[in-house]
């Protein structure tokens, strides 16, 4: 690979996030103008979030399974075992099941993305669809954002339930514990601010997995290499994006409810 | 034969008031991708009913023109009119306008892949809404034009190299444009399936007399344009009598970014140019 000098790394990078940019703003304001693709909004809801609840139950799971099992010693040592409940419910509704959760579904879906549109881009199916009349942002982009965002926010309910659950099969079966309490612990401990702090990071990485996985496919260059390129950095960024966003929500939110 | 496919928006074209006035014109446009200067101050006009072959080396910067005249790219400097709009300046929005009355059939065909025959040719007739039945009706026509009609439930993947370039015309013409833009037809077809792409080129010019710009590095398909006529009576092609040539097709040849010949088929038969008689020779 060519070193680049410094000042065109900083005009490519800059240039790249300013494309991002009018990407996003694109398909976000598509929807509020004529034509609106709804059949491919369903299509992709369909895709993304059905597609991806098996990858998202196992994981929520026997995230859940795991949590409950290693916390389990740590507690032990304060005689607090029976708080088991406490800390799987907090730690998957705040934490674990957003963020496992997006990155499950980026590693699914912006890889998808990328790869779909980018081949479409290298064999002139996007320049087809532009020289047919139609906005490929409007038609491509567009739905798969709001699929993304609206598919996540439920994806990660369906994670923190199973997660809750595989904590409790645990608890009960391996651990004794009584599955009433288990449940009764984990209800009590969540508050309104940490459902909220929960459910607003996956609106916030949707947005990141759908844009960052097309803004890849939208830019391929160079035929099947190029799209095999476009797809490992869709994943890579997006992944590191999602972690990076989850921090500042979280301190955003621990701001506005104190924890 | 639906011979009268195509013929709705032009006929009405011609009888507008600026029916004189050339449809594509092409003024001092260069344009450079990274460093290599790919066109270089091209100018060309290609009026009503014409049809334009490009011919020139591989490499020449002809799909380049192709993109440039549909809004696809914009040049470094200089100006494209079609019909009197300015493409270079146009928002991407009132672009999609223009092109519903451009068709474009792209050099690998481009095809939907995750769309049957019907949903590829029918594709702008779904985004303008028409309804399902009329739709379906006008696909048939198309296919038929391009005596294809048996692929219609069939997927891109399950076509030969030839029949997709003939789905991909079919999907140009369907929206009956006033003007058409064939990118390398011909390219990477054997000669049969070339001459019969041809052959469809030469049908719809002498049937609607749409005006088309037509890409081809191969000057044997140039010549068959030139040399014959569709004959609607026998529903043939076949050679204008006594050498003659169509007065409509002329010659525009690219090198390099450059625009060596431009006019019609006698002078560039009758080129001193040396270049440009080895290049034919």
């Amino acid at each position: 690979m060519p070193f680049v000098s410094p000042e065109s790394f900083a005009k490519q990078t800059i240039a790249s996030i300013q494309e991002y940019s009018i990407l996003c703003w694109r398909a976000v304001a598509n929807l509020f103008s004529r034509p609106r693709y709804w059949a491919d909004i369903y299509t992709q809801m369909d895709s993304i979030g059905v597609g991806s609840m098996p990858i998202v139950v196992l994981t929520g799971f026997f995230t859940g399974c795991v949590l409950a099992l290693q916390s389990a010693t740590s507690l032990q040592a304060f005689g607090s075992v029976s708080l088991t409940g406490n800390l799987v419910a907090l730690s998957m509704v705040k934490e674990l099941g957003p963020v496992l959760t997006g990155l499950m579904v980026s590693g699914r879906n912006a890889s998808g993305m990328a790869s779909e549109i980018g081949s479409m881009k290298v064999t002139e199916q996007i320049d087809a669809m532009r020289a047919l009349g139609t906005d490929p942002v409007r038609k491509l982009v567009t739905p798969r954002v709001y699929a993304t965002v609206f598919m996540l926010f439920f994806l990660t309910i369906v994670s923190d339930a199973v997660g809750i659950a595989g904590g409790a099969l645990v608890s009960v079966t391996l651990m004794g514990l009584n599955a009433s309490s288990y449940f009764h612990n984990s209800y009590r401990a969540l508050e309104y601010g940490d459902v909220v702090q929960g459910l607003t990071k996956p609106l916030f990485s949707g947005f990141i997995i759908a844009t960052v996985g097309c803004y890849f496919g939208m830019t391929t260059k160079g035929g099947t290499q190029g799209v095999g390129k476009a797809t490992t950095q869709a994943v890579v960024y997006s992944s590191v994006f999602i972690i990076i966003v989850d921090f500042i929500v979280s301190r955003a939110m621990i701001g506005i409810f104190g924890r | 034969m639906p011979a009268d496919i195509a013929v709705g928006n032009t006929s009405q074209a011609q009888q507008s008031p600026d029916s004189a006035d050339p449809v594509v014109v092409v003024d001092d446009v260069s344009i450079t991708f990274d460093i290599k200067p790919v066109l270089q101050n091209i100018s060309f006009t290609v009026h009503r009913g014409e049809t334009r072959i490009i011919l020139g080396p591989a490499g020449g910067g002809k799909s380049v023109v192709m993109k440039l005249v549909n809004g696809l790219i914009r040049p470094d400097s200089g100006t494209i009119c079609v019909f009197g709009e300015n493409v270079t300046r146009m928002h991407e929005t009132d672009l999609f306008k223009l092109r519903e009355r451009i068709g474009m059939v792209f050099q690998e065909s481009a095809l939907f892949d995750s769309l049957s025959v019907e949903d590829n040719v029918a594709y702008r007739l779904h985004e303008d809404r028409v309804p399902e039945e009329e739709a379906h009706e006008r696909v048939i026509e198309a296919l038929q034009f391009v005596e294809l009609e048996n692929t219609i439930a069939k997927f891109p993947s399950e076509l030969s190299g030839g029949m997709r370039r003939r789905v991909s015309i079919a999907r140009a013409i369907i929206a009956k444009p006033d003007l058409i833009l064939y990118d390398s037809p011909t390219g990477g077809l054997d000669p049969i399936t070339s001459t019969t792409i041809i052959d469809l080129v030469i049908k719809q010019r002498d049937v609607t007399h749409t005006t088309s710009l037509l890409i081809t590095h191969r000057l044997q398909d140039a010549f068959l344009l030139a040399r014959n006529r569709f004959n609607q009576q026998t529903g043939k092609i076949e050679p204008i009598p006594n050498g003659e040539v169509d007065d409509s097709t002329k010659f525009l040849v690219l090198n390099e970014g450059q625009v060596v010949f431009d006019g019609t088929t006698h002078e560039l038969v009758h080129s001193t140019d040396p270049w440009l008689r080895e290049y034919l020779s």
